[in-house]
């Protein structure tokens, strides 16, 4: 009963993190790096996982501190700890893929001031266990990776009709040809690749979740009861 | 103990140990990326210089045989431009400039320019610019072969007046929408290529690691 009970837990926070509170979709936290370097799908995958592995790791160290840190020190003490993080996995990156963290350049270290992070940490990891906090910083991360992904897709498709341009920036020599040409000789279209692109971009993944779940909690209308009771009246 | 101390100090001592450790990591993770940082920065200077002049044509360290110019008035740049030399069997070959051109549509341009002994343009590169993409992007290599039309160029061909984008009545195309940042690439290599034809001995005698400071 115990282990079910702590199974629904994490399975919570997993598709919590994922889809009910998605950073780059429903809490719309960290859009800056999201709309600036979605041009393509490795750009964003890349920004992802740095922010995965930034939020695990903020959270893994704020959950432990939790016990010693005041409620008046905490700000500073999160700011703390995700700046080292972060700094870390800059240089890290700096180190072992030179060409990406060029691409990629000042949104490595700008991970600190996605507000995601830190909102992670004051809402979920100073108040659970490290280990339910490592999964809420995957989960959170993951949300965020698939959002970045999911919108380099859309950018790059529309935008110069490949997928996965750059692999070799993320996997080295064997990657380069994983690049996907989906539609060959694309004359190239401008207004995906430039910021408008991101906004409008962004706007329809938001739109496509919002009518997801518009059409499911229809679906669970439509089943519950066939007559709208005078309750469920919406103007 | 802990609860002895004032809540003030004990907040202050284990907010200076966050940072304390937080200290240690960084340094120790500083130490350990250091070097390996630099040899791919270096790595990275030597894989561009060396698309321009390739390998077997020269014999020195071309990263390390560098020299600075300091003449902002001339490059209309307060950068300082740096001069990478080939040389074979001692003999001068060819060189290549790290210059500045100020002029792009939306700031600073850097290049390389690669200049052989006898004064033809062997290649040029954009390391850096901020143009927009899509309509000024083209002068990067990966975008179109536009850059490569330099190559074979020189101060006679196609001589002054020529050195210019079509559009300036010179003989460089400029793109569809944007002329600006063609332009401001045209003279920067321009610019270069007449530093070069009146300071050839001067470039390539002057001691590595030293700058040559406008007159």
């Amino acid at each position: 009963m115990k282990l079910d009970m702590a199974g629904s837990h994490y399975k919570e926070i997993l598709t919590n993190g994922v889809w009910q509170q998605n950073t780059g979709l429903v809490v719309l936290l960290g859009l800056c790096p999201l709309l600036a370097v979605t041009g393509t799908v490795v750009n964003g995958l890349a920004l992802g996982l740095a922010t995965m592995l930034t939020l695990m790791m903020s959270n893994l160290a704020v959950s432990l501190l939790r016990g010693l840190l005041r409620p008046e020190i905490r700000i500073p003490a999160f700011v703390l700890i995700i700046a080292s993080v972060v700094t870390v996995i800059d240089m890290l990156m700096h180190a072992f893929f030179y060409d990406l963290h060029r691409v990629l350049g000042i949104f490595i270290p700008l991970i600190v001031t996605n507000c995601a992070i830190i909102g992670r940490a004051e809402a979920f990891a100073s108040r659970n266990n490290p280990g339910a906090s490592l999964l809420d910083g995957f989960a959170t991360g993951l949300g965020f990776c698939i959002t970045l992904v999911s919108l380099g897709a859309l950018r790059e498709l529309f935008g110069r009709g490949t997928l996965l341009a750059g692999a070799e920036l993320l996997g080295g020599e064997w990657a380069l040809n994983l690049t996907l040409t989906i539609i060959p000789q694309h004359p190239g279209f401008l207004l995906a690749i430039l910021p408008p692109g991101a906004f409008i971009g962004l706007a329809l993944l938001i739109a496509a979740r919002n009518a997801w779940e518009a059409g499911k909690s229809r679906t669970a209308d439509a089943m519950g009861e066939k007559l709208p009771g005078p309750g469920s009246f919406q103007p | 103990m802990s609860h002895q101390l004032s809540p003030i100090v004990r907040s202050s001592l284990l907010l200076g140990l966050i940072a304390l450790l937080g200290t240690a990591l960084l340094s120790s993770i500083d130490h350990l990326t250091h070097d390996r940082i630099l040899e791919q920065e270096q790595n990275r200077v030597l894989r561009q210089l060396n698309e321009i002049i390739p390998l077997h044509l020269y014999d020195n360290p071309l990263h390390e045989d560098v020299i600075e110019i300091n003449d902002p008035e001339f490059f209309r740049h307060t950068d300082r431009v740096t001069v990478y030399r080939a040389r074979s069997d001692s003999e001068a070959v060819a060189l290549i400039m790290r210059l500045t051109a100020a002029d792009g549509y939306n700031g600073d341009i850097r290049l390389l320019v690669g200049i052989s002994a006898e004064g033809t343009i062997m290649g040029v590169r954009v390391l850096s610019h901020r143009e927009t993409p899509g309509l000024g992007d083209p002068i990067e290599s990966g975008k179109s072969d536009w850059i490569y039309g330099f190559e074979g160029t020189s101060m006679q061909n196609p001589g002054q007046r020529g050195w210019a984008v079509k559009k300036d009545g010179g003989e460089f195309d400029q793109f569809t929408g944007a002329t600006i940042s063609p332009r401001a690439v045209v003279t920067a290599v321009h610019r270069g290529l007449v530093y070069f034809d009146e300071h050839r001995q001067l470039l390539f005698n002057t001691k590595m690691n030293t700058t040559i400071n406008d007159e």
